[in-house]
């Protein structure tokens, strides 16, 4: 039963770091860029739907929604301010940009909010009013999974399952596909590149967003830096599952949720960010491109 | 016209030594009289260590052409083994300077194991795959070192884990004349300062020396081939795996001498110093001053750490400073219209 | 070692025929499948020491894919390929290379960043000796070898009348002398076994002519083999010795150029069969 309650805590981690890790990889499939900034976005969402709850007193789905609009914006911003000039650049310039845009948000959130930690209010509150937990109970009570737990699951596979329509089905989605693989082709086949690649940005952000409002509901402090660890986990994750892959970044997050929640347990609490990134190491070696991620030869 | 390209290399490595003495010189003449702020003398061989990072990481990002996001881990190794090193032969080698030296040879050798640890898997994969990996590991040593529990007595050396959180330094069984040089979280934290400004000027110039003859011998003209094209390398024989890890291996070895110097230039020190956030620093003095381009590096790595210092008359904006001008210094240098008219400028200037 | 670094012979020196007749190159029904896909089938062919020997087929015959299998950028599926009676199954590219075959490529793989000497010294990379710390402190053997590789490097550009040009950056060189820096690249590695990659493509009339001249030169100064992949008919049917047709991934014919030029089969994988046209 222990086991199980670490693998529920795995599975809601990893749900948290597959949804941003599904922002990375489109992001990365479509601008073969390393948006290091991706986290701070998470960050941002993570004090707008605070602000909004605790200062403007809006429900916790307005300010969610209030939360992606904003990152949206922001992710479409950032885009065309800082990585659409780049576009021809060495790719390792738009990383040092991105990075220039992380320290950037990190810095503004550090001036608005200051540094000291917020006490998040998350979606769902873990206990009712009558001091009972928030939860559903399961084998007589001996197992006890959170609602909010449940919620982030639940997101987590319902975008999974959108996006993986989205990029089948619609003709944006196709467009991103078709863009992902050789832009240059794209554009003469008529498609709008640049308004593709800001709208896989906007997804992106306003995945960040939702990424952000339920990290903090279930690890309720908030800080300038709460976006980094989880970013970089993220970024791990999309790697791990096969970066540019949507269903990779699914089970990449959702493993690294649960190998680090296993780790926490059973091996040790100091050690734990370092067997996810051995880890890591080990399935890169194993598949050079990830769990389903495509090898593709360098054609001579 | 051939004579004159020659040349003009030498030249440009001539002037970069040459500026390095000039910078060493000034310096001490400036610290001598007292002119220098107290904070800037502090930061006198940080800067040193900033610099010999730069170029060692710009031998594998700008030379080898392969993104590492962990060189700060290879830093974080020297610096520790250097500390252990300096501190369990205080008294074998009395004269700090001959152990300063000794200690920074313990931490190249130490990062250097770790290059070729985490280099002969990791060099196969390509591209940003090995800058995720080189990430994973530069956090790996930091949590290591975060675990990691070392004292000295009479007896030797003492090591211990501390995987749950549970020990302490009591755990060493140590003899009451031993003391602790690592304590897990909380570092190195009664290190003998020994580290100066003269080592970190040799530390510089070694390092530079190191790098431009490799990089103007046999093994730099395979690395740079390789880097601008595996494919045609290995057709003409080129042996890629080894002379990847000899840059990489030796890129590191430098990396681990200058964490040494940096570790031993405070008497107290966390892992936590070295983590992604260091990585990505040197990282981008590496870019700023160009990839490749060693004195570029140099430069580069003295003003920006000497930058935060100077934009304290911004206080709480220095940072957010810092990162403005950070984008807006690579939208100018890359972006092909600004590009474009930089160079149209500077075109018209020769002409004229 | 740093004796294989022998300055070419220099002036019109023709020497003799080789009387060695055992082939240089030998495959024996080559194959390589990606995906289901017979790329090359049942590829047959033998060189001789010294011969000058063409690969021809339409666009997508599979003549670069026999290329890569030679060089083992791809490892065959299936058969053996020989290299002066010495089986290379289980080497790599760079084990091939150091055997004795070297190449250039169609889509131009230079170094771009590095000056067309440097270039030319990365071939020789394999015949030198010196090491990693003689090359940092400049030890005597770094001097020794490195004066050897420049001369050399020179007189192996001279072949082709590049030496002035040793100190540009290989990247900005124009197309053709691109093309034939890679040969110089190649032949700096010492090779038995020359392969060139559409070696004329992108060239004008005149300067196919002087490559034709070159390629000639090349075999006999250094008494090798070339193999060559190319679709000027002209210069494949001039300079050839042997000519061997791929079409579809599979030998249509082999012969002098004299037979391949009145082969049926080769007229009909070049223009379609009567019927269709």
């Amino acid at each position: 039963m222990e086991f199980l309650s670490y693998l529920i805590s795995g599975i809601n981690l990893g749900s948290v770091y597959a949804i941003i890790a599904l922002g990375y990889t489109m992001v990365y499939g479509i601008a073969k860029m390393l948006n290091f900034a991706h986290g701070d976005v998470i960050m941002v969402g993570g004090y707008i739907s605070f602000c909004a709850m605790s200062y403007l007193g809006l429900p916790g789905w307005l300010a969610l929604i209030l939360a992606m609009a904003v990152c949206t914006v922001l992710g479409i911003v950032i885009e065309g301010l800082a990585y659409k000039p780049l576009r021809s650049a060495p790719s390792l310039a738009v990383l040092i940009t991105a990075i220039g845009v992380s320290y950037l948000l990190q810095n503004t959130a550090l001036l608005i909010w200051k540094a000291a930690p917020k006490v998040y209010s998350p979606l769902i509150a873990p206990t009712k009013a009558n001091g009972e937990p928030n939860a559903l109970r399961l084998f007589d009570g001996q197992l006890t999974v959170s609602y909010i737990s449940l919620l982030t699951m639940g997101a987590c596979i319902v975008i999974m399952i959108a996006l993986t329509l989205f990029t089948s089905k619609t003709k944006m989605g196709k467009a991103m596909r078709a863009c992902s693989e050789d832009k240059g082709a794209a554009q003469l086949m008529g498609i709008n590149v640049n308004a593709t690649i800001s709208t896989t940005f906007a997804i992106g952000s306003a995945l960040a967003a939702v990424a952000g409002v339920l990290l903090c509901s279930s690890y309720p402090t908030l800080q300038p830096t709460t976006g980094s660890m989880p970013g970089i986990k993220a970024f791990t994750a999309a790697v791990f599952g096969g970066i540019g892959s949507i269903p990779g970044a699914f089970l990449g997050g959702l493993l690294l949720g649960i190998i680090e929640s296993m780790a926490k347990a059973y091996i040790s609490t100091n050690l734990a960010n370092a067997i996810v990134f051995a880890v890591l190491i080990i399935v890169l070696l194993v598949k050079p491109a990830g769990l389903l991620g495509r090898y593709v030869p360098e054609k001579v | 016209m051939k004579k004159m390209r020659i040349k003009q290399h030498t030249r440009t490595n001539f002037l970069t030594y040459l500026g390095v003495v000039a910078a060493f010189i000034i310096m001490n003449a400036l610290s001598a009289n007292g002119s220098l702020s107290r904070s800037l003398t502090g930061q006198l061989v940080p800067i040193c260590c900033y610099m010999s990072m730069a170029v060692s990481l710009n031998l594998t990002v700008g030379i080898l052409g392969e993104l590492s996001l962990g060189h700060a881990g290879f830093m974080s190794v020297g610096a520790f083994s250097g500390i252990v090193a300096a501190m369990s032969l205080q008294s074998l080698i009395p004269a700090a300077p001959l152990r300063l030296a000794v200690a920074m040879l313990v931490g190249a050798a130490a990062a250097a194991l770790a290059g070729l640890v985490v280099g002969s898997p990791v060099l196969r994969l390509r591209g940003d795959y090995l800058a995720i990996v080189t990430l994973a590991f530069g956090e790996i040593i930091k949590d290591l070192v975060n675990c990691l529990l070392v004292g000295v007595d009479a007896s030797g050396l003492h090591v211990a884990f501390n995987l749950t959180g549970s020990k302490t330094v009591e755990d060493l069984g140590m003899q009451p004349d031993g003391i602790a040089i690592i304590k897990g979280a909380q570092g190195a934290t009664s290190t003998t300062t020994i580290a100066t400004f003269t080592a970190g000027f040799i530390l510089v110039m070694v390092t530079l020396f190191v790098v431009l003859n490799l990089k103007y011998s046999r093994a730099g003209r395979a690395i740079m081939a390789l880097r601008d094209n595996a494919i045609a390398a290995e057709s003409v024989g080129v042996n890629i795996t080894k002379y990847k890890m000899m840059a990489f291996v030796t890129s590191a070895a430098l990396a681990g001498a200058a964490g040494a110097l940096y570790g031993l230039n405070f008497s107290s020190l966390q892992a936590t110093k070295f983590n992604f956030n260091t990585s990505i620093l040197i990282l981008v003095f590496v870019v700023l001053g160009g990839l490749g381009n060693l004195w570029g590096s140099l430069v580069a790595a003295a003003v920006l750490t000497v930058l935060p210092e100077l934009l304290r008359a911004f206080s709480d904006y220095r940072m957010l400073v810092y990162a403005i001008v950070l984008i807006l210094v690579m939208l100018a240098t890359n972006n092909p219209t600004i590009k474009t008219f930089l160079n149209w400028k500077s075109n018209g200037k020769e002409a004229a | 070692m740093l004796s294989k670094l022998v300055p070419v012979p220099s002036g019109s020196m023709i020497p003799d025929r080789d009387i060695d007749k055992r082939p240089i190159l030998e495959c024996i029904s080559l194959g390589i499948t990606f995906g289901g896909l017979k790329a090359v089938e049942d590829f047959n062919l033998t060189i001789g020491r010294t011969e000058i020997a063409g690969l021809i087929g339409p666009n997508g015959a599979g003549k670069t894919t026999v290329f890569n299998l030679l060089t083992k950028v791809y490892q065959p599926t299936k058969g053996t390929i020989l290299l002066d009676g010495t089986d290379t199954h289980g080497m790599d590219t760079m084990k091939v290379n150091r055997a004795g075959i070297a190449r250039t490529f169609q889509n131009i793989r230079l170094f771009q960043d590095l000056s067309v000497e440097e270039n030319v010294k990365v071939g020789m990379d394999t015949q030198m000796r010196y090491n990693m710390w003689s090359g940092i402190f400049r030890l005597p053997g770094y001097w020794k070898e490195e004066k050897v590789a420049h001369e050399r490097a020179l007189e192996l550009l001279s072949l082709f009348g590049m030496e002035d040009l040793a100190d540009v950056k290989a990247g900005s060189l124009p197309y053709g002398a691109q093309r034939r820096l890679e040969i110089v690249r190649a032949l700096a590695t010492n090779p038995s076994l020359l392969l060139l990659d559409e070696p004329a493509a992108g060239m004008n009339p005149s300067e196919t002519a002087e490559l034709m001249e070159n390629i000639r030169k090349i075999r006999d100064t250094f008494q090798i083999a070339v193999l060559l992949i190319e679709h000027d008919m002209n210069l494949v049917m001039n300079i050839c010795e042997g000519i061997c047709v791929l079409n579809f991934g599979r030998v249509i014919a082999k012969g002098s150029p004299e037979d391949i030029q009145k082969n049926p089969k080769v007229i009909e994988a070049y223009l379609g069969k009567q019927k269709e046209a």
